[in-house]
């Protein structure tokens, strides 16, 4: 079954004009980006059409998929939660950032999906802002010098429909809206994607 | 306290000079307007005599890694922008874009005109939402005003730069993993040589810097390599942005020259140890680079006495341990990041990690035996150099140094069956027989399940 809408069919094959001729198979990322921001997640679909997009089997484009962790393969929320828990973070406490909030979005086991299907948590390696330690980000925008309290805070805010401010740029919005962040299509391109968000004239903190 | 130098951070002070508005008012692209007046060969002559080297980790003089790349081979020659910083504890890159992105992009192109490429990739960490958002705008910005696309200011040299996002790979901030996932495939290293200046993206001539490097490169065309030898030591000029974390008063991006003694970085500028306890370890240059200890901290931050030193300075990441942290559970934590990012092509690294990372639980629990310290020793030696890539080596700094500064702090756990500096584990009980069975009270659960797993 088709992903894309023959809309993002055309914005896919512009991702793959950004590569050198011949050199195409340098968008696997990107298109999977774009799928996963139609499917919430990655599916054999959605392998099956960046294959099909790239002349390249399914086999290939999964060998790449299941390499990254932004790329998500198993089912996954709304919101992914990644805790960083490497050396800088823990030093300051995230251990029990990450417990609060596996408790408090209700996802023990980490990478799942919350019952709900709002939370994905997962631990996180080093996400380059140590001088905020501990570190959590949502859909990879941080919020940073969290404890086991604001991140029950920031994970309730989610559930409740908030966009709670992170610490440099505009909330990223939906995991499906920041895929398409990611795949370098803005938001307004295909059908049902949310509100724009605000731009990249935010003010930096 | 030293008198401040600022010059990756001269902008961040003032306001708003993010967008290029404020970066032309504040002297930006003089230097790209220097550099094209001069021929590409004249451009790497200045960025040698300059004397700066990577700061991406390695430390190669970077005018001649730009003379490496060859002109004559009828293939395109590419420059890539290295900004997938994931080395624990660095944060340097991340906060350069976002507070001066023009600055590094400036340096990119002027590096592209040295080495007379027309395509630049930026690949940029996955992770980094808000930093990729800012490139797009910037690079934008760059084209709308003439100094990317054709033609720039006049001079009849083209560039095209494309923003390439990761997915999540520490490997691909090693460039030759880097290059295989620009192609479009798993984040692998490869075997060098060829090196990638001879033979990197799509088997051409690349070029591959890291953020920090290339936003020295503007200042460079502009003040001249004299002036930039003016500040750090003869063999490391220029100044640095250390990323300082952990446990001091005011963890963040201190700019200093090289050759700066880490006590003034750490005490001065970071505020101290936090509440004022006592310093037990810290890293020079991220997680990847041995430990250095209280004693070491009249060491000048450069490559050459950082390395006397026993360390490397690496991306220039501090982290530092107080005397409440427990090295054998900051060893553990460090070599897990190394298992979970072992891309597996290579066994002593992917198979080495894995099992490090038990046995250095096992001894966090409570459960280690006097054989795990010998055992430990034994990996390290197997596992360092044995790799494609440096990564494997990279995790064998943090256990090799921790064994050998604080080794009686791991004999203690075995002995003990606990922590001896925060108490922690199953403690006699488990010497009274249920050692093999469960030591089970410690705050890691998982690794307790673990030593009971493994007896």
């Amino acid at each position: 079954m088709a992903v894309l809408t023959p809309e993002l069919r055309a914005e896919a094959e512009r991702i793959k004009a950004r590569y050198p001729a011949g050199r195409e198979r340098s968008a696997i990322m990107p298109l999977l980006y774009l799928v996963q921001s139609v499917e919430g997640r990655v599916t054999q679909d959605g392998l099956r059409e960046v294959a099909s997009l790239l002349g390249i089997t399914t086999a290939e484009v999964e060998a790449v998929a299941g390499f990254y962790t932004m790329i998500r393969l198993r089912p996954t929320g709304r919101y992914v939660v990644s805790v960083c828990t490497n050396l800088a973070c823990a030093l300051r406490g995230a251990r029990g950032v990450l417990e609060a909030a596996r408790r408090t979005a209700g996802v023990p086991t980490d990478g799942e999906l919350s019952e709900d299907g709002l939370f994905t948590v997962h631990e996180e390696e080093c996400l380059a802002a140590c001088d905020a330690a501990p570190v959590v980000a949502v859909n990879f925008a941080n919020y940073d010098r969290m404890t086991e309290a604001t991140v029950s805070e920031l994970i309730e805010a989610l559930r409740r429909g908030e966009e709670p401010p992170p610490a440099r740029g505009p909330f990223p919005g939906d995991f499906r809206l920041v895929s398409r962040l990611l795949a370098g299509v803005p938001e307004s391109v295909g059908a049902g994607a949310p509100e724009a968000t605000a731009t990249a004239e935010e003010p930096l903190r | 306290m030293s008198e401040p130098v600022r010059i990756l951070t001269g902008r961040w002070r003032e306001p708003d000079t993010v967008w290029i508005d404020r970066y032309l008012e504040t002297g930006g692209y003089e230097g790209l307007r220097r550099a094209l007046a001069m021929s590409p060969q004249e451009v790497i002559e200045v960025v040698k005599a300059s004397g700066l080297r990577g700061r991406g980790g390695a430390g190669f003089p970077t005018g001649v890694k730009w003379s490496f790349v060859p002109q004559d081979t009828g293939k395109p020659t590419y420059l890539v922008v290295n900004f997938d910083e994931s080395e624990p504890g660095t944060f340097n890159n991340r906060e350069l874009v976002e507070r001066d992105p023009h600055q590094f992009l400036e340096g990119a192109i002027i590096a592209a005109y040295a080495v007379q490429s027309h395509t630049a990739f930026i690949y940029c960490r996955g992770e980094f939402l808000w930093p990729g958002r800012i490139l797009e705008r910037v690079v934008a910005e760059a084209y709308d005003r003439g100094f990317l696309g054709r033609d720039i200011l006049g001079s009849g040299y083209d560039l095209e730069v494309v923003i390439h996002r990761g997915a999540g790979a520490y490997i691909c901030g090693e460039e030759t993993a880097l290059l295989s996932s620009l192609e479009g495939y798993r984040g692998q290293p490869r075997l060098r040589p060829p090196f990638p200046a001879v033979e990197g993206l799509y088997a051409s001539p690349t070029l591959i810097n890291n953020v920090e490097t290339l936003s020295n490169v503007p200042h460079i065309l502009v003040n001249g390599p004299e002036w930039f030898r003016g500040f750090g030591p003869e063999k490391s000029p220029g100044t640095k942005l250390f990323s300082v974390s952990g446990k001091v008063e005011r963890p963040g991006n201190y700019e200093a020259p090289m050759g700066t003694p880490a006590r003034v970085v750490i005490e001065e500028m970071a505020g101290g140890v936090l509440g004022g306890k006592r310093l037990k370890a810290w890293t020079p240059g991220g997680s990847s680079t041995p430990f250095l200890t209280a004693e070491h901290l009249d060491v000048g931050l450069d490559f050459e006495s950082i390395q006397a030193a026993g360390s490397l300075l690496g991306t220039g990441a501090i982290m530092v341990c107080d005397e409440t942290d427990c090295m054998v559970e900051v060893t553990r934590r460090l070599l897990q990041f190394y298992a979970h990012e072992s891309c597996g092509k290579c066994t002593p690294c992917r198979e080495g990690t894995w099992w490090v990372v038990r046995v250095l639980g096992r001894i966090e629990a409570g459960a280690g035996r006097p054989e795990d310290l010998p055992l430990l020793d034994d990996q390290c030696t197997n596992m360092l150099f044995r790799g494609f890539c440096a990564l494997v080596d990279g995790a064998v700094s943090p256990m090799s140094s921790s064994l050998a500064y604080f080794r009686d702090e791991y004999e203690a756990h075995v002995r003990e069956h606990r922590c001896p500096v925060t108490g922690r584990g199953p403690g006699l009980v488990a010497e009274q027989g249920a050692r093999e069975e469960a030591p089970a009270a410690t705050t890691v659960p998982s690794w307790a399940d673990l030593a009971e797993e493994l007896g």
